[in-house]
């Protein structure tokens, strides 16, 4: 038990001390967090926009709706202009008592939603005007929908990818560096099984997954980028953790094959480099074509992803668990027997 | 030797790498408590022998006995009671002097506090907090063997202790290396230097090309060599004609600066040159391993 405490801490300290490392488990991702954190932040959030020519009681009551962007023009020709050259959907002409709406034919869907919206207003303002009270009344109310923001989807790919990055290169380097070093012979001089070693290594690779998971998402729910946690996000951290297994796994594979520590970054990244992008990681996958979808379903990383993307922001429960966690154990304990066939002691 | 229980037996091992023989009928016995060396140059095979015994390569054919176990394969009930150093130094990375003995340590039950004070012994005290690729070679070296002997080991294996050492901290190791020895613990090891073998080692074992050529203590080794002693003078102390007529002298030849006498009967010699009151510059070199060697391998000996 000493024997496996003072590996754990001689690991954690080598990794702690690699500064290289380092930025690559906790800055690399990171960047990648805030980049597109931000460059999609507004992505989805944009109102529709129509230009405005005139005012009036129905143009203020639009204004304070909210609903639709007002851009004020004093010309008709100009706001026209605009709609023509394909900038604005619609423009809204107002000449007292009435309103005018010119709007372009090339998007229907949009163009019906404005002329929805204006005469919805047109409507109100007529019954207001006649001071009866309405007969019909109408409520509206905000439901969270599936389609998410931004970075409700980055962050769950995002930690995804960097647990598993970190896992694979922490293991695979690691056991090369020690079999180049002949580390790995001395270690099979002292009376320790090679299990208490591996799991030594595992455990600072799980304990590094807990800090990046905090990291990320602490970064992530920052105003700025405005992440919101489901209730049930607490059971990201099991999946955190059979990832971190599965994808040390498949760096041990990588690294009994590798001879040196440059094939093994290289293998690492050939092998973590397409799945991460096939995975979801960076985009949604239901944005891809059928066919990418069902190949990403290959991956480890994919259903990682969809667990992660379930209970830290889509409020899943523990039901979505199930198909992430079997598939990162079956792929952990397949790669791992593999690993360990192939392993080898020296070079 | 005989009487005494052994710690290492080795019978007949053989060990091949594809066409190359690397280790080519090797046997020999080491008692409990002996200093046994292995000397030869490069490629000779000590390295292959010495972790064939280690139970870290399984030989082609023959048998090995360690403490009375076979140590292939991996022998966990053999393992905390032998110490090994290889001779390319194990380091865990990023790991302070000591950190890696409390580390290598902990893989034997060791306390931390023992295994820093290893420290002191191989006089790396000041470098304590030092990271292993932060220290000099020779540094390196001292800490590998000091990770090798921290958990107190019956039998040590060290392949090339003292490459890479300076004059000083050589010493230094040999009074760590006896100091383990009277101890009562058993010492194998490899080296190049064959005066420092002379010196250390109960028996020496001289490898070259997979085969042992000779084993016997160094001074039986070198008495059976027969080798004649040489003594050098000043040139001018004495013409080469009135040399050789001296009683005992085999040879005696000049070059620029020295005569050099060649005798198998030393004394006489000397008495005879010192009653001419000729001993200028006087040096007398008796024979060394370096001579068992070249008689041996008919080779000037090439670390
Ligand atoms: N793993 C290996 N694969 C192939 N050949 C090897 C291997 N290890 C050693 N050899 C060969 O076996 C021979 C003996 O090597 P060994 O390392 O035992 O020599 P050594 O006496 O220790 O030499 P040195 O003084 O240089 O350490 C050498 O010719 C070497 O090239
Ligand atoms: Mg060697």
């Amino acid at each position: 038990m000493t024997a496996f405490r003072t590996l754990s801490l001689a690991m954690l300290k080598g990794f702690v001390r690699d500064k290289v490392t380092l930025f690559f488990t906790f800055l690399f991702p990171l960047m990648f967090l805030v980049i597109f954190g931000l460059i999609l932040r507004d992505v989805g959030a944009d109102k529709t926009k129509i230009a405005v020519v005139g005012d009036g009681q129905v143009v203020s009551a639009l204004r304070d709706s909210g609903v639709l962007e007002l851009e004020q023009y004093n010309d008709v020709d100009a706001a026209v202009q605009k709609v023509k050259d394909g900038d604005l959907p619609a423009a809204l002409i107002v000449r007292g008592q009435q309103l005018e709406v010119r709007f372009a034919q090339s998007d229907q869907v949009k163009s019906a939603t404005v002329l929805g919206i204006v005469n919805g207003f047109v409507d109100k303002a007529n019954v207001a005007a006649t001071g009866q009270p309405p007969r019909f009344t109408f409520a509206a109310e905000k439901v969270e929908d599936a389609s998410l923001k931004p970075i409700q989807f980055l962050t769950p790919g995002i930690l995804s990818w960097g647990v598993a990055v970190s896992a694979v290169f922490g293991s695979a380097l690691t056991l090369v560096s020690w079999r180049r070093k002949q580390v790995l012979r001395r270690i099979r001089l002292a009376p320790v099984s090679a299990t208490s070693v591996l799991s030594s290594r595992l455990l600072v690779s799980t304990g590094v997954a807990l800090v990046q998971g905090g990291i990320f998402v602490g970064i992530a729910m920052l105003p700025v980028f405005g992440l919101k946690l489901s209730g049930s996000w607490w059971l990201a951290i099991p999946l955190l953790l059979l990832g971190t297994i599965a994808f040390f796994a498949l760096g041990m594979l990588v690294g009994a094959f590798a001879k040196t520590e440059e094939a093994a970054s290289a293998a690492a990244n050939i092998v973590v480099l397409p799945m991460a992008f096939l995975s979801g990681t960076f985009f949604p996958v239901e944005q891809a074509p059928a066919w990418l979808q069902a190949v990403s379903k290959i991956f480890p990383l994919r259903h990682m992803n969809d667990g992660m993307l379930n209970v830290l922001v889509r409020g899943k429960g523990i039901e979505a668990l199930v198909v992430p966690s079997a598939v990162l154990i079956g792929f952990a304990l397949v790669v791992g027997f593999l690993a360990s066939r192939v392993f080898k002691w020296e070079e | 030797m005989t009487g005494e229980r052994s710690a290492v037996v080795v019978r007949d091992i053989r060990k091949s790498y594809g066409e190359l023989t690397a280790v080519d009928g090797v046997s020999f016995t080491v008692a409990e408590g002996e200093f046994f060396g292995i000397l030869g140059p490069n490629g000779a095979g000590k390295t292959t022998t010495l972790e064939i015994i280690e139970g870290l390569r399984e030989p082609d054919s023959g048998e090995v006995r360690l403490l009375g176990e076979s140590p292939w394969p991996r022998n966990v009930k053999l393992l905390p009671r032998i110490g090994v150093q290889l001779q390319a130094s194990s380091f865990f990375e990023k790991l302070t002097a000591k950190e890696q003995l409390q580390t290598f340590g902990a893989l034997y039950g060791v306390s931390p506090g023992t295994a820093a004070d290893m420290l002191e012994l191989v006089g790396l005290a000041d470098k304590a907090n030092e990271q292993e690729n932060k220290l000099s070679g020779g540094q390196r070296q001292r800490l590998s063997i000091a990770c090798a002997l921290v958990h107190d080991p019956d039998v040590v294996f060290l392949d090339e202790p003292t490459a890479a050492l300076d004059p000083q901290a050589r010493r230094n190791l040999w009074d760590v290396l006896r100091a383990i020895q009277e101890r009562g613990k058993t010492i194998v090891y490899t080296t190049h230097y064959l005066d420092e073998a002379e010196i250390l080692c109960d028996r020496v074992a001289i490898m070259d090309e997979g085969r042992i050529l000779a084993l016997d203590p160094p001074a039986v080794l070198v008495r059976g060599l027969d080798a004649p002693t040489h003594v050098t003078l000043q040139k001018g102390a004495l013409s080469v004609v009135d040399a050789s007529a001296l009683d005992g002298v085999e040879e005696a030849h000049e070059n620029e600066v020295s005569l050099t006498i060649s005798t198998r009967r030393p004394a006489p010699v000397l008495s005879a040159l010192a009653e001419r009151g000729a001993l200028d510059g006087l040096q007398v070199r008796a024979a060394t391993l370096e001579d068992v060697f070249l008689d041996l391998t008919g080779r000037e000996y090439r670390a």
